[in-house]
């Protein structure tokens, strides 16, 4: 386990590097970033001060070695807006974007386990078609539909909750549901599917010859084993998550997030904004990865207990 | 004669699937301290029997449509209780406790995520009430009295830690250890190497002993029927085609099917092909050293050497029997010689040229001398295509046969094997397993091979139609000289085969030489392990000869 541990700490660090350079190079690569994010109405004065700034005007590679001693010291710069560090800008963004992101995590997964789990035992009942005909209609309905639907349905018809912000947890419920909605729609179907395989194992029907209930078969030896695979794909689309949906449906509800960040600062063009905010994003979507690979081998002995 | 009630009855049992019946009223009575071998091929309808006792055909797909299951209560042997009819909560008392199921496959039947103690606990928390040290203690001595070797760390261990015969084992105890009245083992030995088997045939008898449990055996190996069971029922299509004690059964069959059968039971001693004198070689293989990983800089594993120095010839229509327990490396010689692995050193010599070094483009033309057929025929054919293209596709491949005469090259080959002209026609799926290794002796045919390596070619097949193959194979050689490299792990087969015999075991060749010298006078230790492992068929077996039932103690058994 610990040798584990180990190779996806260096996993880690060898992508987060990755990362930041392509960050580097992908902004450098689409022309100057004064001229891509400012535009016009700079003074040439103005411009030649940028430059001189962030030190466009010397090589590549002295510029990535300005930038990863940058990275690796926590200095991204200022902020063009709000003169502020970047640093600062986005981490009090960061947390209003976890509590939406763990709360459309637990709904998912408490949700589509429920749903997939039932699909799978009543696969050849109504109750089994029924699920499965939910969970592709969910699948057809994109988030920014369902935020839409949702917010004309229970604010502007019903008035019985608010469209706009983070206070309450009652400020909670239209954006976790517009998060989960696809995610619980792909995960119900993933957990069923893998529900039905392992319910077909060889060692279901062991369980079932030492007199063990129904209930117990189906949590205890069935999703034991599913939940493998279910949360392989949980990581998956969780990290997707952090890194697309929360932009769709911070900007809707005005969710002060990572998300609706990253759109302001496209508009504006606060480019260092941006590019922490992307980077931010990225390590985001590493730390989760590398959690479900815990999660992962917690589940499974054959991983925690393979010889390094 | 005084007469004991049987522990369980099953009385004109009838299971179908779907619409389809697959027994047929089937009646038998097993009683205390008997051991019941019910026998049949595949499709026979023994599985289905074994899974009806405790109505677990019932998740298979399955039913009960008629006829009684009678299992005499723990309190009263005069009163029963009828299982085909027992309510789901009654009837889950009785599944574990009374009677208990060991299964063949013992790599996929335990649960890979929960540790042996945690599996063992579950069954006596809930037959017993059992938890804690209580508990872990009686998982301790139930993997004790299945002779496992330091149960008490077995119990935090997990199944993929442990060996096929190691789990088996485990599987054994979880099924015992409530001590159950009767005990069901469905083919319990068949995934296991046969030195495996012999150590789980005679677990399985001695704590019968002890225990005094009825034990039904499903197998379709009449060479464990021999070892084990008291009494035999034959089964066939899903009717009961013979009943009798295993000594009239073997000394006696009463019925065709049953003397078929036993006809077609390879049996160890039964005359290997004479050896050919002196013949022309065709393959030779030098010192063949081939290993597994530990290649590359971020391999993680040590390489694993699975053949050490093997050496070889084979010749011109002969066939050579490869003899060795899983993990031998007999399979991975196979690979070897068909260049599928590249050997880390040694020679391939074929046919007069060295073929251990040629890379992909210069191998082409070398690769039509030698043909490979494999174990799974189910798994080897491409159930997209044709038969017509799939028994011509090598040939074709090799620009032996143009596009336009594939169809009159099938027609040959499907007759060459004894198949149906209008087969061609046909997909893979449509044609049973026997037919369908026949399919792949057609296609390893199509570019008219010098050298045919078959690999356990034969053992996924019932033993009428692994005979009717292993003939096909020695007609072929006969009239078109081929050389067969014959793979398996079942002895008694490769001696019905093979001219010579060579006896593989941790990599390395032991033993090679006729196959009458190594069956009758083998010189390597292991070789005569092996052959003591053997389940013999002794068709000259008396009621006061049988060792096992001289010792054992039991009830008296209607005859």
């Amino acid at each position: 386990m610990i040798a584990y541990l180990l190779r996806l700490a260096v996993k880690a660090v060898v992508t987060l590097f990755a990362i930041v350079t392509v960050t580097f190079v992908a902004t450098r690569l689409s022309g100057n970033p004064i001229d891509t994010f400012l535009g016009e109405g700079l003074t040439a004065e103005g411009r030649q001060a940028l430059i001189d700034y962030f030190e466009l005007d010397r090589s590549l590679w002295h510029q990535y070695i300005a930038y990863l001693r940058g990275v690796l010291s926590g200095e991204f710069g200022l902020s063009f807006v709000d003169r502020r560090p970047v640093t600062a800008v986005v981490l009090e963004r960061l947390w209003p974007s976890g509590q939406l992101l763990l709360a459309s995590v637990a709904l998912t997964v408490v949700v589509s386990v429920t749903l997939g789990v039932l699909a799978a035992v009543y696969r050849r009942s109504w109750i089994g078609s029924a699920v499965m005909v939910v969970a592709f209609a969910g699948y057809a309905v994109p988030s920014f539909i369902l935020a839409i639907v949702m917010v004309l349905t229970f604010s502007y018809w019903l008035n019985w909750l608010p469209v706009v912000g983070n206070d309450t947890w009652r400020h909670f419920i239209m954006p976790t549901i517009a998060m989960s909605g696809v995610l619980i729609a792909a995960l119900t179907r993933f957990t069923r599917n893998a529900m039905l395989d392992v319910l077909g194992q060889d060692f279901i029907r062991t369980a079932r010859a030492k007199g063990l209930g129904e209930l117990r078969v189906v949590l205890k030896h069935g999703l034991g084993n599913a939940s493998i695979t279910v949360i392989s794909v949980i990581g998956l689309q969780i990290a997707g998550l952090a890194a697309a949906g929360s932009v769709v449906v911070e900007s809707i509800f005005s969710w002060p997030g990572v998300g609706q960040m990253l759109v302001n600062a496209a508009i504006l063009r606060d480019y260092p904004v941006l590019q922490f905010g992307v980077i931010a994003v990225a390590v985001a979507v590493v730390a989760i990865n590398t959690l479900t690979d815990i999660a992962y081998a917690l589940a499974d002995p054959r991983i925690r207990l393979a010889r390094a | 004669m005084l007469r004991n009630p049987p522990v369980l009855s099953v009385k004109n049992l009838h299971v179908a699937f779907g619409s389809v019946e697959a027994v047929h009223g089937l009646s038998f009575d097993i009683h205390r301290g008997e051991t019941l071998a019910l026998v049949g091929e595949s499709g026979s309808g023994k599985s289905a029997t074994a899974l009806s006792i405790l109505r677990l055909i019932e998740r298979e797909g399955g039913r009960i449509t008629e006829g009684s299951i009678r299992l005499a209560t723990s309190q009263d042997p005069d009163t029963t209780v009828d299982l085909a009819s027992l309510a789901p909560a009654a009837l889950r008392k009785i599944r574990g406790d009374r009677i208990a199921m060991v299964f063949q496959e013992p790599m996929t039947s335990l649960n890979p995520v929960m540790t042996i103690g945690a599996q063992l606990g579950e069954t006596l928390m809930l037959h017993r009430g059992l938890r804690g040290r209580a508990a872990r203690e009686a998982a301790r001595a139930a993997l004790a009295r299945v002779r496992i070797p330091e149960p008490e760390r077995r119990l935090d261990q997990y199944p993929h830690e442990l060996s096929g015969g190691l789990r088996q084992r485990v599987m054994i105890a979880m099924a015992l250890v409530c001590e159950p009245d009767v005990l069901i083992a469905d083919e319990p030995t068949t995934a296991l190497d046969v030195t495996t088997q012999a150590e789980i045939l005679e677990l399985i008898e001695g704590l019968q002993r002890k225990l005094g449990m009825a034990v039904l055996f499903i197998t379709h190996d009449l060479g464990v029927v021999s070892e084990i069971a008291d009494r035999v029922l034959v089964l066939k299509d899903g009717d009961l085609i013979e009943e009798g004690r295993k000594s009239d059964l073997f000394a006696a069959p009463q019925s065709d099917y049953a003397r078929e059968l036993l006809a077609a039971t390879p049996r160890l001693g039964d005359g290997a092909p004479a050896p050919l004198a002196d013949p022309e070689p065709v393959l030779q293989l030098r010192d063949i050293v081939t290993s597994y990983g530990g290649g590359g800089p971020f391999s993680r594993k040590a390489p694993v050497t699975a053949v050490r120095g093997v050496s070889l010839t084979l010749g011109r229509g002969e066939t050579l029997g490869l003899v060795g327990e899983s993990g031998c490396g007999k399979s991975s010689l196979a690979r070897t010689v068909m260049r599928l692995v590249d050997p880390v050193s040694g020679e391939v010599d074929l046919l007069g040229s060295q073929i251990e070094a040629l890379d992909h483009k210069a191998l082409k033309a070398h690769r039509a001398k030698i043909q490979m057929v494999f174990q799974d025929p189910y798994a080897a054919l491409n159930p997209r295509m044709m038969v017509r293209d799939l028994v011509t596709e090598p040939a074709y491949l090799h620009g032996m046969v143009p596009d336009g005469g594939r169809a009159a090259m099938a027609r040959d080959l499907l007759e060459r094997v004894s198949l149906p002209a209008d087969a061609e026609n046909r997909y893979a799926h449509q044609f049973s397993g026997g037919q369908r290794q026949r399919l792949c002796i057609a296609r390893a045919l199509s570019v008219s091979p010098q050298i045919i390596v078959a690999d356990e070619a034969v053992s996924a097949l019932d033993v009428s139609t692994a005979r009717r193959v292993t003939d096909l194979m020695a007609r072929i050689q006969r009239e078109e000289g081929v050389s067969f490299l014959f793979i398996s792990h079942d002895i008694a087969v490769v001696e019905r085969v093979s001219h010579r015999i060579a006896v593989m075991y941790e990599g390395e060749i032991v033993e090679l030489g006729e196959a009458a010298q190594v069956l009758h006078a083998p010189r390597h230790a292991y070789t005569r392990r092996l052959l003591a492992a053997v389940p013999r068929v002794n068709t000259n077996m008396t009621f006061a000869g049988d060792a096992s039932e001289a010792h054992a103690p039991r009830a008296h058994v209607p005859s």
